[in-house]
């Protein structure tokens, strides 16, 4: 009895270590630095949006919706262009007129004129689906009409979609709407028509400022999957456990 | 070209490109439908397994009433769908993450209960109203769709000797004991839909679901108690321009009639204290917490939507039936106030979380103002308007109107 | 008749039965739970290939240049480097068969996507192979307004006609 007790106690403790230390070296590791330790063969495709580098010129946009037919001068879009400014007085300026289809051409961020002087900083924020690895609009599809693939990309199925919206109102970043000639639901696939025929998603190729690039998480030597590891990246909404794959640099606070 | 829901939506401020109301009036109804059938399941039930006996009269008329409401509760989201015709796709492949493709089955399992009850209740009068058809030689075109009719309806079970009507009633309790925790259940998923979408700030709460099914008894008890005195209200009619001796008299009808409203009144008392303290408790929680979002959701509800909230929802829908139905010598006129009064305030209850929750953006600095489409220009507009959410609240009483030509609802002799 | 208890049972198990049976015509063979588990991998697989077989529109500049080698080599020398063909000249998809010309976008308002100055626009350009430059912006009420910028300047080579 005694014995058995001990012995009982003894792995008990033992467990507790085990899984005390496990969850201590998971919780320094950064998901996508475990995917990539995981040395899984395969691909995860992954984004990096350089905020520092966008000026806002919202090409990525126009041909975006030109690639991917989404009606033109409809005002919903795959992917968009924010503005952010932030005046000395603590003001926060936000916006993104046709989603920045036409380009950010004027200085008037919410429709007003703001000084060069009064202005603490500004920058643009390229957004578009994140690929969460826990997507939350797929798990709310009620018949399997969107899905995630193996590679990490959700998609949309036209033929089985109900049209419920249920998937619009789970996204945490806005990403999804109705096609206005399908009537669907519709969202950025990082342009899965053409990843897999090795070429970059249609947004990419458009940036002529280097601020999107797309590549494979789990090869440890893919130049993005570098930049993820080895820089100060950060994703959108993080405390929604989502685990998006759209990393950023040079994120703000103000980012909405 | 638009989108859908850009019609109806005006946005304020930062909102996000893709942003739009797209669950509207429809997807109101749709809670408040689901809410009155399971309110009124509960109601019947009452009697059928707790045996509270002043509730006899209701519970009967309280099971068909949520026959008639279970066919109108689906329609909301039918008409909300952009592809109506699949929506046979949530039985074919279900998802059962999605608290839609849960409910879809929920729903079917609740409805063949509901069905079930109301054969074992109703199965001797089938059985009365077939056999001496079924007997009769060359019967008349009306007399055979009548009989075949009633002979789909007994399933072929024509024996309704005394010991297989005690089976009978042993079924209907069992299955009304079953029916409340499904009920329930049904309501509860409504509430799930929206209290885990994490993505909105104001539906996601634990306490969703609870609240849901606490103003769902309350509204579906509300309705039946309404119904129930417009019944009563024309047979007295009828019964005043045809004086026969043998039927009842009015003062019986009468006496009937307040004595089971007042009983009645008292169930929707407690159900009501539990709705609104689980919404101040809920609402009090999200001010004292004040995480993130509450900057946000605190213009929206105490400024934006003021008067939705507070004045129409608990002032009217809420506080002023309390007071009415606490007051004694309930009469009915000022059972019937207060009865629209609780309807009007749980609907807009539901409001309040369908389009409340979309009133601000995702962003959280910026607003969505949804303009309910009046005047329809296109299918969108009108299914998705006043006027299909007009057709969704009459359908029920149509229903109930046909249902009640086949079913003995208001006969003085019992079926049991 | 003793077992008439049931008979709505079975009557429901019937209903049952039907979505099964509609459930095998109706629902394709190839749906069911893919890599992702049920959670997030329920789906019919081929509409990846569906997705695969869309059509691609920006062939980018890759496939300008087999047909328009002179104007590509001097775009790829100039500042331009970086922009593609199609930005300005629209998607190339059909080209050079379905639409023989494409339709070219001279707007003043097509430059200005990047040349108008904004305060908060970076002006610093890092993408060039040969280095840093400065992104050249001007005020588009004060510089030349009204009047297309190919007027003056020659976007092939970024520099003045
Ligand atoms: S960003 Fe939105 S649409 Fe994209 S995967 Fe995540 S939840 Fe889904
Ligand atoms: S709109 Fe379509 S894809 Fe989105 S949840 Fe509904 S059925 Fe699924």
């Amino acid at each position: 009895m005694n014995q058995s007790r001990r012995e009982f106690l003894k792995t008990g403790f033992k467990t507790i270590l085990a899984t005390g230390f496990s969850i201590g070296v998971f919780e320094t590791l950064r998901p996508e630095v475990l995917a990539a330790l995981k040395k899984e063969e395969g691909l995860r495709w992954a984004f990096v949006v350089d905020t520092t580098k966008c000026i806002g010129c919202g090409m990525c946009v126009k041909a975006c919706k030109l690639e991917n037919e989404i009606p033109y001068d409809v005002n919903v879009t795959r992917t968009w262009v924010e503005r952010y400014v932030m005046t000395k007085d603590g003001r926060i300026y936000a916006d993104s007129p046709k989603g920045a289809r036409d380009g950010f051409i004027k200085n008037d961020p919410m429709g007003v004129t703001v000084k060069k002087e009064d202005i603490d900083k500004g920058f643009f924020v390229p957004k578009l689906c994140n690929q969460c690895e826990n997507p939350p609009c797929v798990q709310v599809c009620p018949v399997g009409a969107t899905y995630q693939t193996a590679d990490g990309i959700v998609l949309v199925d036209r033929t089985w979609c109900i049209g419920c919206g249920y998937c619009i109102m789970a996204c945490p970043y806005g990403v999804r709407f109705f096609h206005p000639v399908y009537r669907v639901a519709e969202k950025c696939n990082f342009c899965y028509h053409r990843i897999k025929k090795d070429m970059k998603p249609a947004c990419v190729d458009a940036c002529s400022f280097g601020a999107r690039l797309i590549g494979n998480i789990r090869d440890p030597w893919d130049s993005v999957s570098r930049i993820i590891k080895t820089e100060r990246t950060a994703v959108l909404k993080e405390e929604f456990g989502t685990k998006p794959h759209v990393f950023y640099l040079g994120l703000d606070s103000i980012v909405r | 070209m638009e989108v859908h829901g850009e019609i109806w939506t005006l946005k304020e401020l930062f909102v996000y490109p893709n942003e739009y109301i797209y669950w509207s009036i429809q997807i109101v109804m749709y809670p408040f439908m689901t809410g009155l059938v399971a309110g009124a399941f509960v109601l019947s039930s009452l009697y059928h397994v707790f045996g509270i006996k002043e509730l006899k009269d209701m519970a009967k008329f309280a099971l068909v009433f949520s026959f008639a409401l279970l066919f109108a509760a689906p329609m909301p989201i039918v008409l909300h769908l952009q592809y109506p015709f699949r929506g046979i796709n949530v039985f074919l492949t279900p998802h059962f993450t999605s608290a839609i493709a849960a409910f879809g089955v929920v729903f079917f399992a609740y409805g063949a209960i509901v069905a079930s009850e109301i054969w074992f209740f109703y199965r001797k009068h089938f059985v009365e109203v077939a056999l001496p058809l079924k007997e009769k030689r060359d019967k008349t075109l009306l007399e055979w769709i009548r009989f075949i009719i009633f002979h789909t309806l007994t399933l072929g079970a024509y024996d309704i000797s005394e010991e297989s009507l005690k089976k009978d009633e042993k079924a209907i309790k069992i299955l009304a004991g079953i029916g409340i925790p499904v009920a329930c259940f049904l309501h509860g998923y409504a509430g799930f839909i929206f209290g885990s979408v994490k993505a909105n700030a104001l539906w996601m709460t634990p306490l969703m679901p609870v609240i849901f099914i606490m103003s769902a008894v309350v509204s579906g008890i509300a309705l039946c108690m309404l119904t129930y005195i417009v019944v009563m209200e024309i047979r007295k009619v009828r019964l005043r321009s045809r004086r026969r001796p043998w039927m009842v008299s009015i003062e019986e009808v009468k006496g009937v009639e307040i004595s089971v409203i007042r009983m009645t009144a008292k169930y929707l008392l407690v159900f009501m204290i539990f709705a609104i303290t689980l919404e101040l408790l809920d609402l009090i929680f999200r001010g004292y917490t004040a995480v993130k979002h509450w900057d946000i959701l605190r213009t929206v509800i105490y400024g934006r939507d003021f008067t939705q909230i507070f004045i129409l929802q608990y002032t009217f829908g809420n506080l002023l039936p309390f007071i009415l139905f606490l007051l004694p010598r309930l009469s009915i006129r000022r059972a019937i106030t207060g009865l629209l009064l609780v309807l009007m305030g749980v609907f807009m209850m539901r409001w309040n979380v369908v389009i409340g929750g979309q009133a601000f953006s995702l962003t959280l600095s910026g607003y969505m103002d949804y303009i309910l489409p009046i005047v329809p220009h296109n299918w969108e507009t009108f299914k998705e308007g006043i006027g299909g959410a007009l057709g969704i609240l009459i359908m029920p009483f149509v229903l109930f109107w046909i249902f009640s030509k086949i079913f003995p609802v208001f006969s003085s002799e019992e079926s049991h | 008749m003793k077992g008439h208890v049931f008979r709505p049972l079975w009557v429901t198990l019937g209903l049952v039965g039907l979505i099964f049976i509609a459930r095998y015509f109706i629902v394709p063979p190839d749906f069911g739970i893919g890599e992702r588990g049920y959670m997030y991998g329920w789906y019919r697989k081929g509409n990846e290939e569906e997705w695969k077989a869309f059509k691609i529109k920006h062939n980018t500049m890759q496939y300008c240049k087999d047909c328009h080698p002179d104007q590509s080599k001097k775009i790829k020398a100039s500042k331009h480097a970086k922009v593609q063909c199609e930005n300005c000249h629209g998607p190339s998809v059909d080209h050079p068969e379905k639409p023989q010309k494409l339709n070219i976008n001279r707007d003043r308002e097509l430059c200005l996507r990047c040349h108008a100055y904004l305060p908060y626009r970076p002006a610093r350009y890092a993408e060039l192979p040969t280095g840093a430059i400065t992104l050249k912006m001007q005020e588009p009420d004060q510089h030349n307004p009204g009047i297309e910028c190919v007027t003056c300047h020659s976007v092939h080579d970024a520099s003045f006609k």
